[in-house]
């Protein structure tokens, strides 16, 4: 069901890396220098601000379309589809961020950084991945 | 500057690990979990409570939960049009990003 292709690794490009951890960078500088300039509220909306995304579903739609290409296939479509897939599959991960959101509000008000981050982070897992294996087994399938 | 680059380093390295693993993982839908991994927050908040305390960073997690809204709608709206439209789909997600923008500034607007 759930497995690792580590060959995948290596149809990422370079650049591609490069320009993950760029965006990666400047997202975070920027959600800081927000907060600073313009206080907490403003700067934790940026805490969830869809930095890799975008530059994720294109990799994905590229190497869905080099994959058909090799086989002769146009590859267009099939490439529009899987990334229309990593979308789902990321709106469900965005529940599981209103979790880590919210607990790391609650613990971190009464308990130590590391201990609320650490249970923050572990309500992500555990929503997204029951949220995925749910809609996986048609419990709900409404997107 | 110091500062910035530190965090700039961590924020590089913290989204491009959960990339990764969205890279490795299948099937797709369940790689697509990572493209809302909590990678900023993770970067952020730790040096957030180091700076400023647990208050300022637990005020920021608060308006992240609308964040996290707006990025739910938005990813939705992404995989809805991505069947649908016929156009590149780098250009079909940046042009949908304003979709966040609306979504977080009327979420702020009403709740924040």
């Amino acid at each position: 069901m759930i497995s690792f292709h580590l060959a995948s690794l290596k149809q990422t490009k370079l650049h591609q890396y490069g320009i993950r951890f760029l965006m990666g960078g400047l997202c975070t500088v920027g959600a800081g220098l927000i907060g600073k300039h313009f206080g907490p509220a403003i700067g934790g909306l940026f805490l969830a601000f869809p930095a890799i995304f975008p530059a994720g579903v294109s990799l994905i739609e590229s190497h869905e379309k080099e994959n058909k290409q090799k086989v002769g296939a146009n590859g267009e479509t099939r490439g529009r589809l899987a990334a229309s897939i990593d979308s789902t599959g990321a709106a469900l991960g965005c529940i599981g961020l209103i979790a880590f959101a919210a607990l790391s509000w609650r613990f971190l008000v009464s308990h130590s950084a590391a201990w609320a981050i650490t249970i923050a982070t572990l309500a992500w897992t555990v929503t997204a991945v029951s949220l995925w294996l749910l809609r996986r087994y048609r419990i709900f399938r409404s997107f | 500057m110091g500062e910035l680059f530190f965090r700039f380093v961590i924020g590089g390295v913290v989204v491009s690990v959960f990339a990764a693993l969205g890279d490795v993982l299948r099937p797709k839908s369940f790689a697509g979990l990572f493209g809302a991994a909590p990678s900023i927050a993770l970067a952020t908040l730790g040096l957030m409570v180091h700076g400023h305390g647990n208050q300022y960073a637990a005020l920021e997690s608060r308006s992240m939960i609308l964040g996290a809204c707006a990025f739910f709608v938005y990813a939705a709206v992404s995989s809805f049009a991505l069947r649908r439209v016929s156009a590149p789909t780098l250009v079909t997600i940046l042009a949908l990003l304003p979709v966040w923008i609306v979504v977080v500034v009327s979420l702020y607007r009403l709740l924040g």
